[in-house]
């Protein structure tokens, strides 16, 4: 029986000086230390690089409108998906969570002043910047037209494009998402606040830890990879091409080892993000809340063991296949885990529907509808008819768009009271949750029929039977971009005249919700003393706690 | 967590074994050992891998939880090495 009393949101508390406003001057935000702010260099960073993808996808949607290739070049159009790729994929998915919402509030979260690492922190902001310039410097010295995947020979040797440049970066950027992947797993084991064991932190902390595992065990494959491709392709050293000696499927093996769990690096935090929206919105504990945790921790490992569903159709032994078919089965089984406990958590909850919960059943919705496609795909025989159709460029949208972007939306607006001190327009917001969830479904479901039917991707024209679905899918991606545009304006609106927001305005049953809004630099005056049960909302146990910021 | 502070003899013990193992892969490499060639060159330089890693980075001082956290890299590695030679030695199966 939840006691309605505690229901009630505290009065709005705006402390004297918070993070915001503690210094002033671009040298105080581009030296800080302070977790939160190197959370809004991070969100002021991704954001250019999602619209910035975001004109390279309405650019390929446009030269679709049409069968005949009368937009772009060939050539141009090959440039467009890749640079598409790789700027949302490296620049936006990979970091946006973790590095925005995560290093926010991670800190928060387990009740510390910052990470274990400040400066390595804002070392990694640096370092992804750096990694940023020399991929804007390949966009506009001309491009890369190898796709995302960089597959070899044709980027070691064959590929005229600035692919040294683009690698150059993707190498550069992966030191970030290691460094903050270190920052995190060293932060939840060393600074979590007495009485914060490992079964009371909020499921976003057991997800970013499953994360971080991913980004630290992963990501220097990926770099070694590049380096080899950098070998071949500058010194002639044979490694994947043929022509030298090489193997490319040794690229494959080595490349999907990194890049499949990159999936995860994407979906996990929006998981997370997902478990805190639903127990919020629905005043419920997340029912199952270890076998949710447990199931981040399956995932990252599970997720390194089925990269091979990606070469089921390359050249890879027909047995290392099946192995890796009956593997990539497994990887449903947590996934299942979480969804059936989120849908379990609703049953008889007391469910609200603000924004951030439209966004978590909107990505419920569309992550089962990509997890499900993505057991097709992992099925030997059906991945050879709908290998490299728009199929897959269907289903790994509904997962990284309709699930990793929901999730990261679903957090930006429950977060945002924390985060700016200030409400969004919740009219405005219902909105574009639903423009967003239909202008997506719009865009992508054609392309699950359009695959099927054997539409292939990446090129830049088709055949006239396909026209009717692709036109659905410009115009999707039209309203989709709406969808996007508008929380943008009204969350700059918002931070000057939105309504003032409480402590904790929903209110919510994590640590970051008990202090003031927004936080003060060092989080919380006095280091707070966890006696309750994550997601505990019966009887006030913790909503009710004073807040320790004065 | 102090640091355990070692003595130096123990660092010079270790480089000059370092040396010795280059010294010895370089007399390997020199001369043929027919299907052995890989095995010895690997068992050397995994054995150099280790001395880094176990002194020079302080792993055998280290506590439980940074070990594990070095033996998942190493076991990450396997699954790695594992899966993909998988392939290539089933490729010519049922050819």
């Amino acid at each position: 029986m939840i006691n309605t009393e505690t229901l009630q949101p505290a009065e709005p508390l705006v402390p004297r000086t918070h993070y915001l406003n503690a210094n002033y001057g671009i040298k105080s935000w581009l030296l800080t230390k302070d977790h939160k702010r190197i959370a809004l260099l991070y969100l002021a960073s991704v954001t250019a690089f999602f619209f910035l993808g975001g004109v390279f996808a309405l650019l390929i949607r446009l030269e679709l409108l049409t069968p005949k290739g009368d937009l772009v070049q060939p050539e141009t159009y090959n440039k467009l998906f890749t640079m598409h790729g790789i700027v949302m994929i490296f620049f936006f998915l990979i970091p946006a969570i973790p590095a925005v919402l995560g290093n926010f509030l991670l800190p928060m979260m387990l009740g510390a002043k910052d990470l274990a690492f400040p400066k390595i922190n804002l070392l990694s902001w640096y370092i992804y910047n750096v990694g940023a310039i020399f991929t804007l410097y390949a966009i506009i010295a001309g491009g890369v037209d190898t796709g995302w995947t960089f597959y070899t020979p044709l980027s070691s040797v064959y590929s005229n494009g600035n692919v040294i440049a683009v690698a150059l970066g993707i190498f550069i950027n992966g030191f970030s998402s290691i460094l903050t992947g270190l920052n995190f797993i060293v932060t939840i084991h060393t600074m979590r606040a007495p009485g914060l064991t490992w079964f009371r932190l909020p499921l976003f902390v057991w997800a970013h830890y499953a994360t971080s595992l991913i980004q630290i065990l992963g990501t220097p494959v990926l770099a070694v990879t590049i380096v080899l491709l950098a070998l071949e392709r500058l010194f002639g050293v044979g490694i994947f091409s043929p022509s030298l000696g090489g193997d490319p499927i040794l690229f494959q093996h080595l490349f999907w080892f990194y890049s499949h769990p990159a999936v995860y690096i994407m979906i996990l935090p929006s998981m997370g993000v997902i478990s805190e929206i639903i127990a919020t919105f629905s005043r419920k504990k997340i029912f199952g809340y270890k076998f949710v945790a447990f199931s981040s921790l399956a995932i990252a490992v599970y997720g390194f063991l089925v990269w091979g569903h990606h070469m089921f159709v390359s050249g890879q032994s027909v047995y290392a296949g099946m192995v890796f078919s009956f593997l990539s089965y497994f990887v449903a089984i947590p996934s299942a885990v979480k969804v059936f406990n989120w849908t379990a958590t609703l049953y008889k909850g007391s469910i609200s529907y603000a924004t951030p919960m439209l966004y978590a059943f909107g990505f419920i919705g569309l992550f089962i509808i990509g997890g499900m496609t993505g057991l097709f795909l992992a099925a030997l025989g059906l991945d050879v008819h709908l290998t490299d159709t728009y199929f897959v460029v269907a289903h790994f949208h509904y997962i990284m768009v309709g699930g990793a972007v929901m999730g990261y939306m679903g957090g930006m607006h429950y977060w945002w009271p924390k985060i700016s001190g200030r409400m969004y327009p919740e009219g405005w917001a219902k909105l574009s949750a639903l423009i967003v969830f239909l202008g997506f479904n719009l865009t992508f479901f054609p392309q699950f029929l359009a695959g099927y039917m054997g539409m292939p991707r990446r090129y830049h024209a088709y055949a006239d039977q396909f026209q009717v679905l692709n036109v659905l899918s410009t115009a999707g991606a039209s309203v989709l971009g709406v969808g996007y545009l508008m929380p943008m304006i009204y969350f700059i609106w918002s931070m000057r005249y939105g309504p003032i927001a409480s402590a904790n305005p929903w209110p919510g049953s994590g640590l970051e919700w008990q202090t003031a809004s927004p936080p003060p630099t060092e989080n919380f005056i006095d280091t707070p003393t966890v006696t309750w049960e994550a997601y505990e909302f019966e009887e006030g146990q913790n909503l009710n706690v004073p807040v320790a910021a004065k | 967590m102090s640091e355990k502070i070692v003595p130096k003899r123990v660092y010079f013990t270790i480089f000059g074994l370092l040396i010795g193992f280059t010294l010895l892969t370089v007399w390997v490499a020199s001369r043929d050992w027919g299907a052995f060639n890989t095995i010895i060159a690997l068992t050397i330089a995994v054995t150099k891998a280790l001395l880094v890693a176990l002194w020079f980075m302080h792993i055998k001082y280290s506590n439980r939880l940074t070990q594990l956290v070095v033996a998942s890299g190493l076991f990450w590695l396997v699954i790695m090495v594992a899966l993909t030679l998988f392939d290539y030695r089933t490729r010519s199966m049922g050819r």
